[in-house]
């Protein structure tokens, strides 16, 4: 059995390894189109910090791991799909047949449509090359203008600021992580990262970037508010890359759909990770999470379904975030914006930078937001993805003190009265 | 025959000798806000319930880490944090149902139990026996373990 997979990011990887187990005697390929060995891309705003060499942000450290595992890697990018005819174009100008595909081709950084977005000194922070030229601008003392305050945003602000640079973030949204928080803790983000130092503009659009002759980048804001800039990053969000399926007959809508098993329209072709518009464990709606968790989830899951034999229904992923802002650490669980006839619990400590609120729908725990909690918390995820029941005095118990989950979950999967 | 730790609530009295063994095992202080073990209270029932890693099959903490920084020891079957790897991200501590992963500010990287390399000193220090060291068949950590496959909620293979 021929196994190919497309993309050796975290889904790519952990799927070849599970398809190594499951079927040992079965063919493995991992197409990448990057240099570098199969690197993660969380571990870029530590390389940016300097904390670790390039080294450290590969997925796997030991020495030919792939080769031992008989996961053949190949350089190469997939140009086009036959899948008809189980075979694919590569622009190396060779091609490769397969008996069973998975699509693991992730996310790009995607840039605003605004003037100016592709003059040099403007990079995404998404690959190790982009990684590379941001570096090399953010000298000590030189202007950075942060375009974005997501995920990504905010993860490099503290590997920015370490570096001296002057840093203004410039965000659309009223608040810092939209997506992940809610205005309460994005609002305190916010007061963090301005208590550091950093100048926060939020609810601000960028109109366009100019370049003054002299390698000076002009970021416009409008009403005559333009500032200098020796290097812009948009971190404004990022795409599945999906581009080399048209034409495959693979039918994409925002993602590539998949099914319960994640199997694509195609026969035998499988797809997983940021690519993969994949079943959400809260809203049971199909969406693209872009997450390290999911990415490792759908690896697997795809894989085990790539085996004959084997087969796992997928229930879906439940959308989780831990985030580092210049140290203040904040999290986000499921549904963190509540459902209808919910109930809520909330803890708010501006002063300290803490906070915690938790939504239930009837005495379930069905989402959470932290800040400021580096304790337990993956309690959260056990919860919520538990469904548990946790009666009447146990949903009480967290609306008096709502940082008592490890309590919770104590009394509610083990009780208290017998041994654990 | 892997062993693995044992804990009987019922037989805690809540003196946490076992946080400071472990705080003192693994970072040089005795501080109950550096161990890895902690013990919960429940004060209107008068019980306490010690809480750490189980050690589990899944080791979602192991399979969520994108730096290959958590890897089973081969002598005890715990899954340890190679600290020199580990760059901070956290993924751990959310992908943890148990929330037995957690991130320490002070050295940027995350700690978890690691069974001492295979001599707990929280069970030295319990004066109750209500943590032991066994067989790992004999723990009764079956109720964890099913959490824990309820939360792999992608299902068993059909």
């Amino acid at each position: 059995m021929q196994h190919v997979i497309i993309g050796a990011g975290p889904a790519g990887v952990i799927a070849a390894e599970t398809l190594r187990k499951l079927a040992p005697r079965s063919d493995i390929a991992l197409i990448s189109d990057e240099p570098e060995p199969p690197y993660s891309r969380m571990a870029i705003p530590y390389y940016l910090v300097d904390h670790i060499a390039e080294v450290g942000t590969y997925l796997r450290k030991r020495d030919h791991w792939y080769a031992d595992q008989r996961i053949e890697l190949v350089n190469d990018r997939v140009a086009s799909i036959d899948a008809h005819g189980h075979s694919l174009g590569l622009s190396s100008g060779h091609s490769r047949g397969y008996d069973r595909l998975l699509i693991a081709t992730g996310s790009s950084a995607i840039k605003p449509p605004i003037e100016g977005v592709n003059l040099p000194g403007v990079h995404n922070c998404w690959t190790l090359e982009d990684a590379r030229h941001i570096i090399e601008r953010a000298q000590p003392d030189s202007s950075v203008i942060l375009m974005g305050a997501g995920f990504i945003g905010c993860i490099i602000l503290e590997a920015l600021a370490s570096r001296g640079v002057k840093l203004t973030v410039i965000e659309m949204e009223d608040r810092m992580v939209p997506r992940m928080m809610n205005d309460r803790s994005g609002g305190l983000i916010k007061k963090w990262c301005e208590a550091k130092g950093v100048e926060v503009l939020t609810s601000t659009r960028v109109n366009g970037i100019s370049e003054d002759g002299h390698g000076r980048l002009g970021v416009n804001l409008g009403m005559g508010d333009t500032r200098p800039a020796d290097l812009v990053i948009a971190a404004t969000g990022v795409k599945p890359n999906t581009s080399f399926l048209s034409g495959s007959g693979i039918e994409v809508d925002g993602g590539v759909v998949v099914d319960h098993r994640l199997r694509t329209s195609a026969p035998d072709v499988y797809a997983a990770g940021d690519v993969a518009r994949g079943k959400d464990f809260s809203t049971r709606s199909f969406t693209v999470q872009a997450i390290q968790p999911t990415a490792v989830e759908h690896g697997r899951v795809a894989a085990t379904n790539m085996v004959n034999g084997l087969e796992i229904v997928h229930q879906g992923c439940l959308n989780m975030n831990v985030l580092d802002t210049m140290g203040l650490v904040s999290s986000s669980f499921g549904d963190w914006e509540g459902v209808d006839g919910g109930d809520c619990a909330e803890l708010f400590d501006g002063d300290r930078y803490r906070y915690i609120n938790l939504q239930f729908e009837d005495d379930v725990l069905v989402g959470a937001n932290t800040l400021g909690m580096t304790q337990h918390i993956g309690i959260l995820r056990g919860l919520i993805q538990t469904r548990v029941r946790l009666g009447a005095s146990g949903k009480r118990a967290l609306m008096a003190n709502p940082l008592n989950i490890t309590e919770a979950y104590l009394k509610a999967t083990q009780g208290t009265t017998s041994s654990m | 025959m892997m062993k693995s730790l044992l804990i009987e609530a019922s037989k805690c009295t809540g003196c946490l000798q076992c946080e400071m063994a472990c705080s003192y095992e693994n970072e040089g202080v005795f501080n109950p806000a550096r161990s890895r073990i902690k013990v919960f209270t429940f004060h209107s029932e008068g019980r306490f319930v010690p809480y750490t890693c189980t050690q589990c099959e899944d080791a979602w903490c192991m399979q969520a880490c994108p730096v290959d920084a958590i890897v089973i020891n081969a002598q005890t079957g715990s899954k340890d944090v190679l600290e020199d790897i580990c760059v901070g991200c956290k993924v751990c501590t959310i992908a943890c149902p148990f929330g037995t992963v957690n991130y320490n500010q002070d050295s940027g990287k995350v700690i978890k139990c690691d069974l001492c390399g295979g001599d707990p000193q929280c069970v030295a220090a319990c004066p109750t026996a209500a943590i032991t060291y066994v067989d790992a068949d004999a723990t009764g950590l079956s109720r964890m373990r099913d959490w824990a496959a309820k939360t792999d909620n992608a299902a068993a293979p059909h």
